[in-house]
């Protein structure tokens, strides 16, 4: 050009040159979204304790992890990216509501110290952090971890304030009669809604599944672990019904005790810390079944899900190795 | 309704000049025609400063199969042959033409009738759109003769013709689509012809509802040209998209697309090839959209090639003030130009202005491994994985995992939830594979 032309100072940078709806904190926050119908539920059977416990422990990680990332590594805070405060809702959810509150804090500590910071923080840790929290108390205050409040004990209406869990039972030695009779004169309704002893936010199969289809919708999980996962474990559940129906559950009923629900919808489709292309994810949830029943049911502990999710973690990087995604034009 | 199926994303169409009628824009002032206007072996310039030219007159030559040249878009004088930079910064020969007269080349026809009868043979109209200058105009800007030369050991089986323009913002081939319906499918014909294909298939994206009603309208008067609508989705325009859209075929990976049968032109690319065989036209004028969100009346131009870009801003109302960033093409693979003082070339389909909230990138955090990238790669790459390759420099592990099957097309960036600069790393080590590739295979002294 002959002339030159005043130009404004303009940004010049690689393309793409827009970015689509996503971001981390808007997926963080949509998973804490799809967790409060779980915690009403927890809150209505629970109360107080349940308050505290998911209070202490969604505190205790954000302080957690603001400390390491001031004091230890001296990098800008992450807190804001809102999976410190899925860790600490995860982590409560997996926790019987009566819990001492030191306790809570410790295992807050495992979850975002051991687990999540000491990896490199948020996307570099190979376990999921609310579980490694759990598995870090169960070992260290066994007794602890399995005093199971009954629900809605705080509002007095029930005789007993704690009671074994339907898994506990059959560990124990129950037969499958014994453990439908726990359940009180409407077991079927009983069990749906969540009206069971167990950890605070395991207990209510609509409240997850309704968690689980928003995150669906919102396209921050797929279909493929949740299927998998429930898939698997239904069937092999029923084999062992088939073979045995006084000593196994029945399949519907194995998938609606524990943490099952809870760990297929939300600890299982950890995005940083399960497979990346469908098959593997498919993989990964069929895994992750079949390692729940065979500790549920052949184990020393009556629950098997954290471990299961857990050892299946291990293996992620190896599944991401053998199931790539199909390339076009082979 | 048919699409590709692996990957692509969905961006915001945002089609803002999609009912603003092609308008012609005559600049007065001296036009910069860049000397390498295609994708090939360079050019060289075949005047000198001081020569009168006339209109459509060559003014460049270029003895290499893979090369075209360029035409004087008016008569006048040239005023300098000297170095421009380009939409990459880079510093190209250029030739500044002063326009002066009004001689143009006596074999040129501006009858603006509608010319129907193919009066050349195939190797006469391959001959014929090189010499006009005829290059790819959604913007690779592939000499379009050698499309058509097809190998021997390969046949073409069909036609496929880009309508699709996935592209966000963009409505240059929509308005032409429009406007030049008869020409375009006389293009096709004569692009069938040289082929000796006997079935064109048109692809057009489902938000063109009037572009798809008024090609099938026209199609029925042309035998073989079927007008297909797509799904939207992008990168559907990407030629291995629209093939598997279209066809259904994949065309192997490092081969091109006549490997698989076909062959793949843009509609802008058959108007001209229409002006070029039918009315003996060199490729010296183009379609150019005009848009942004700020910009107060977006619209389409219908300029010279060589025209200062500012002129183009100027007519739209000027630059507005929050401006931030400046685009030579779509938004998902236009390049962001740093300054003002640039020519329009064949291969500029848009300039999109974009303001300055819109015009940086969102924060880089760490990968959360969600896999989105994976999903979004229509080419079945794993992104992430690229990623950290390229970062770690192990060249044997890009090229291990296909590095060079990227297309950038950007829909891992721009799905990327941690805004990392995902294409960015691949483009480099797409480049360095490459040349790692093309050292292995040249023989050593």
């Amino acid at each position: 050009m002959a002339e030159k032309i005043e130009s404004p100072n303009l940004i010049v940078s690689g393309s793409p040159h827009i970015h689509g709806p996503e971001s981390v904190s808007k997926i963080m926050w949509g998973v804490v979204i799809a967790l409060m119908p779980a915690l009403v539920v927890a809150l209505y059977y629970f109360g107080l304790p349940a308050l505290r416990t998911v209070v202490v422990s969604v505190a205790a990680c954000l302080v957690c992890e603001w400390l390491i990332t001031r004091f230890l590594l001296k990098k800008p805070c992450t807190i804001q990216d809102g999976s410190a405060v899925i860790t600490g809702l995860l982590l409560a959810f997996n926790l019987p509501a009566t819990l001492p509150w030191w306790m809570t804090v410790l295992g807050a500590m495992a979850a975002i110290g051991l687990a999540k910071m000491a990896y490199g923080g948020l996307g570099n840790n190979p376990f999921n952090p609310a579980l490694v929290g759990r598995v870090f108390l169960l070992i260290s205050f066994p007794v602890a971890m399995t005093t199971w409040p009954v629900p809605e004990a705080v509002w007095g209406m029930a005789d007993a304030t704690t009671g074994p869990t339907l898994l506990g039972l059959i560990q124990e030695g129950a037969s499958v009669d014994q453990v439908w009779q726990s359940l009180g004169d409407k077991p079927v309704l009983s069990l749906l809604i969540g009206h069971r002893a167990g950890s605070l936010g395991e207990v209510s199969v609509p409240a997850i599944l309704l968690g689980g289809l928003y995150m669906l919708c919102r396209k921050i999980i797929t279909w493929h672990v949740p299927v998998a996962f429930l898939g698997s474990a239904f069937v092999f559940a029923a084999l062992l019904h088939g073979a045995n129906p006084q000593a196994y559950l029945a399949p519907g009923l194995s998938l609606c005790t524990g943490g099952m629900m809870l760990g297929a919808f939300f600890m299982a489709t950890d995005m940083v810390t399960s497979p990346m292309t469908p098959w593997g994810k498919i993989v990964f949830g069929l895994g992750c079944g079949v390692l729940t029943i065979l500790i549920r049911n052949f184990g020393a502990y009556p629950e098997g899900v954290s471990f299961a999710i857990l050892i299946m973690n291990a293996f992620v990087p190896l599944i991401n190795r053998g199931f790539k995604p199909k390339r076009y034009g082979c | 309704m048919k699409t590709f199926q692996k990957g692509g994303v969905h961006p915001n169409d945002n089609k803002l000049n999609a009912d603003a009628q092609a308008q012609v824009l005559n600049v007065d002032g001296v036009l910069c025609i860049m000397v390498s206007q295609h994708l090939g072996a360079p050019s060289v310039p075949i005047v000198k400063k001081g020569d009168k030219v006339k209109r459509g007159q060559a003014l460049t030559e270029n003895t290499a199969f893979v090369g075209s040249v360029v035409h004087s878009p008016v008569s006048g004088v040239v005023q300098n042959v000297a170095d421009q930079s380009d939409a990459g910064n880079f510093t190209q020969p250029a030739i500044f033409i002063q326009p002066e007269g009004n001689e143009s080349e006596d074999f040129i026809s501006d009858d603006p009738a509608l010319e129907r009868d193919i009066k050349l043979s195939p190797q006469e109209i391959i001959d014929r759109i090189k010499e006009m200058g005829i290059v790819g105009l959604g913007g690779a800007c592939f000499p379009t003769h050698v499309k058509l030369s097809v190998p021997k050991d390969c046949k073409a089986e069909y036609l496929l013709i880009n309508g699709v323009e996935c592209e966000p913002f963009l409505t240059d081939d929509y308005r032409l689509m429009l406007d030049k319906p008869d020409e375009i499918l006389v293009g096709i014909q004569i692009l069938m012809k040289a082929l000796s294909v006997n079935q064109a298939i048109v692809g057009i994206e489902a938000n063109k509802p009037k572009a798809i009603a008024l090609l099938k309208e026209k199609a029925k008067a042309y035998g073989g040209i079927t007008i297909e609508p797509l799904k939207m989705k992008y990168p559907q325009g990407a030629e291995k998209q629209l093939i598997k859209a279209l066809t259904g075929r994949e065309v192997p990976s490092g081969k091109l697309p006549i490997h698989a049968g076909c062959v793949v032109q843009n509609v802008g690319t058959c108007f001209a090839v229409y002006e070029a065989v039918q009315k003996h036209k060199p490729l010296m004028e183009r379609l150019v959209t005009v848009t942004g969100p700020m910009i107060k009346e977006p619209r389409n131009f219908l300029v010279k090639i060589g025209t200062p870009i500012s002129a183009l801003i100027e007519a739209c109302g000027g630059l507005p003030e929050s401006t931030g960033k400046i685009i030579a093409g779509g938004p998902m693979m236009g390049k962001a130009i740093s300054h003002l003082n640039l020519p329009v070339t064949k291969g500029l389909s848009a300039l999109l202005v974009l303001p300055k909230e819109q015009a940086h990138r969102g924060e880089q955090q760490n990968c959360i491994r969600c896999g989105k990238c994976v999903e979004a790669c229509p080419m079945g790459l794993e992104p992430y994985l690229l990623h950290a390759s390229v970062r770690n420099r192990r060249w044997d592990l890009c090229e291990q995992h296909h590095i060079t099957d990227c297309i950038e097309c950007g829909c891992c960036q721009y799905t990327c939830p941690s805004f990392r600069p995902l294409l960015d790393t691949l483009r480099l080590g797409k480049n360095k594979v490459n040349q790692i590739i093309r050292n292995r295979n040249t023989p050593s002294k």
